[in-house]
């Protein structure tokens, strides 16, 4: 009996414990970069935002949550009832399970598999079903013609991110997150990181992650001045809550694998001490925050793409730079021998 | 092990469960999203034998990409359930002696085939300790098998060639935006100040 216990329910509840550990403080960020958004657009047009729940309306991210929390979840007559209900689900639950891989720390991480940025990928390129199938459910046109848009767009924008990891990889050696972090490490700090080397990649990247995350100026699927709010127009309380929730942490997340691939994860900016002393995960956040600020200085700032515009950007511009960036990156690493050596398993 | 094993049966039951209900579901939709959960569940059965980068790609290729068209052009279809179902009873004997025919086949074949001694120890490669997946994966098919992996990207290339220009049309009166051109104006091109005379009009 004891071995029972050993074998396997210490470690269930180990790992239970890690997720709590990672979910807890993620939804805290969720909530409080909504708060964040409405702070930083609203002084970038000279309002005050959010200020009257709690001190400075810190608040406000509580109130919100029980109001949506307290009011009637609404299924249309015409939906698709189950897929309907299913689709925020997957939503939320995607936006999730991808921090599984996500290594805060030097070790750091729930679960160090040697694929990590393809699961990241997989798991982000998963995130249009939750639109699609909301949008079809639904059973009205303007989610559908919402979802519709998503669709196209996600899958394009994947195809340059797809080539932007292939570059970051060919320069590491393995598809291993931690090992990534480790490869951008180097006496010249901030400047050792893949940012400089790949710098039209880290553009491309940055730009399709807006689009992968639906962000203005990409946001077309919930256009509000076509579309009503896109796909999520029939959707109300709880059900609303878990597409916002998700579309946020899904920010987060292509913020945090924005700053693993290209801006050194956990390393210090400065490689010296007392930067050094700096715990991994502070850097780590102070980075993700900084590429969050960038989306939503973005959203604040520029006018929303034309459909075909979006398209175009895509296929026509990002596709054939990403895929000539990634012979070139092929190229030199092999003029010069700089190819790394694939990295043996970790454990 | 038995969490392997539990994880195993588990996989393949669903991934069996939903293939079953791809073709019998009624809303061809509800079978796409069927579809997806086999992808799934068969990437999880990849992961159980140690590929876990075939199921990355499964998941990343079918999934995330051809799954998803196949659930944008299935869910703009325009099918009338009732018109479907009428025509059953009419196809059935035909589809019913298709059937029994390729079972019959199968179950001939499948009854005088013996497996040779050992196939499980044979067919396994022995895996490299110090090598991940992937890496293995890549050594074997930009070396050994270079021309064919080639072969089948030259494949994809003539169907997409195919493809564009089944479908590619050029069609007059269309606005487009041209950005070249527009990149190109210049203010002389466009922009004419003119002094006019002040009070002159009077």
């Amino acid at each position: 009996m004891a071995s029972f216990w050993t074998a396997y329910v210490w470690p269930v509840a180990a790992i239970v414990g890690y997720i709590l550990l990672i979910v807890v403080p993620l939804l805290g960020c969720i909530a409080y970069l909504i708060l964040a958004e409405r702070k930083v657009i609203a002084s970038m047009q000279m309002r005050k935002g959010p200020n009257v729940v709690g001190p400075f309306g810190l608040f406000q991210p509580v109130a919100d949550g029980l109001k949506l929390l307290t009011k009637e979840t609404i299924v249309p007559a015409g939906a698709n009832r189950v897929v309907f209900l299913l689709a925020p689900m997957l939503t939320f639950m995607l936006a999730l399970v991808a921090w599984a891989v996500i290594p805060f720390d030097l070790g750091w991480v729930l679960a160090d598999i040697n694929v990590g940025v393809l699961y990241l990928f997989a798991i982000s390129s998963l995130g249009v079903y939750g639109i699609l199938m909301a949008g079809w459910a639904s059973n009205s046109r303007y989610p559908f013609l919402g979802a519709l848009r998503s669709a196209a767009q996600m899958v394009s924008y994947e195809v340059s991110i797809g080539f932007v990891i292939v570059t970051v990889l060919l320069c590491t050696g393995s598809l291993n997150l931690s090992v990534i972090v480790q490869a951008q490490q180097g006496s010249a700090g901030l400047f050792s990181w893949f940012w400089l080397p790949l710098l039209p990649m880290f553009v491309v990247f940055f730009v399709s992650a807006l689009a992968e995350t639906n962000r203005a100026p990409f946001d077309l699927p919930e256009a509000e001045a076509e579309l009503v709010a896109g796909y999520n127009v029939e959707y109300s309380a709880m059900t609303f809550a878990l597409f916002f929730l998700g579309e946020y942490a899904n920010m987060i997340l292509m913020s945090a694998m924005t700053v693993m691939l290209f801006l050194g994860g956990w390393l210090s900016p400065v490689p010296y001490e007392p930067f050094t002393w700096v715990p991994g995960i502070v850097w780590f956040a102070l980075k993700t925050a900084l590429v969050l600020f960038a989306f939503l200085w973005i959203r604040a700032t520029f006018p929303r793409y034309r459909y075909d515009q979006l398209m175009r950007l895509g296929w026509k511009v990002f596709l054939p730079l990403s895929l000539l960036w990634v012979v070139v990156t092929a190229g030199a690493l092999v003029a010069f021998d700089w190819v790394p050596d694939p990295v043996a398993v970790p454990s | 092990m038995v969490v392997q094993a539990l994880a195993f049966y588990v996989f393949a039951a669903v991934a069996t469960a939903a293939g079953v209900m791809v073709i019998s579901a009624r809303n061809p939709v509800h079978s796409v999203l069927f579809l997806i959960l086999a992808f799934f569940n068969a990437a999880g059965l990849f992961v159980l034998l140690g590929a876990e980068f075939l199921a990355m790609l499964l998941v990343v290729v079918y999934v995330g990409a051809v799954a998803v068209l196949f659930l944008f052009v299935v869910m703009m279809l325009d099918i009338n359930f009732a018109e479907l179902r009428e025509g059953f009873l009419q196809y059935l004997p035909i589809g019913a002696v298709v059937g029994v025919i390729l079972l019959a086949e199968l179950a001939l074949v499948g009854g005088s085939w013996v497996l040779s001694e050992g196939p499980a120890e044979a067919s396994l490669p022995v895996p490299d300790e110090k090598m991940t997946n992937t890496h293995a994966l890549g050594h074997i098919l930009y070396t050994d098998y270079i021309y064919l992996f080639q072969a089948a990207g030259l494949v994809l290339l003539v169907a997409m060639i195919g493809a564009i220009v089944l479908t590619h049309r050029r069609r007059t009166g269309v606005h487009r935006q041209r950005i070249a051109a527009q990149l190109d104006r210049r203010r002389e091109d466009t922009l004419e100040v003119v002094k006019v005379p002040a009070e002159g009009g009077r």
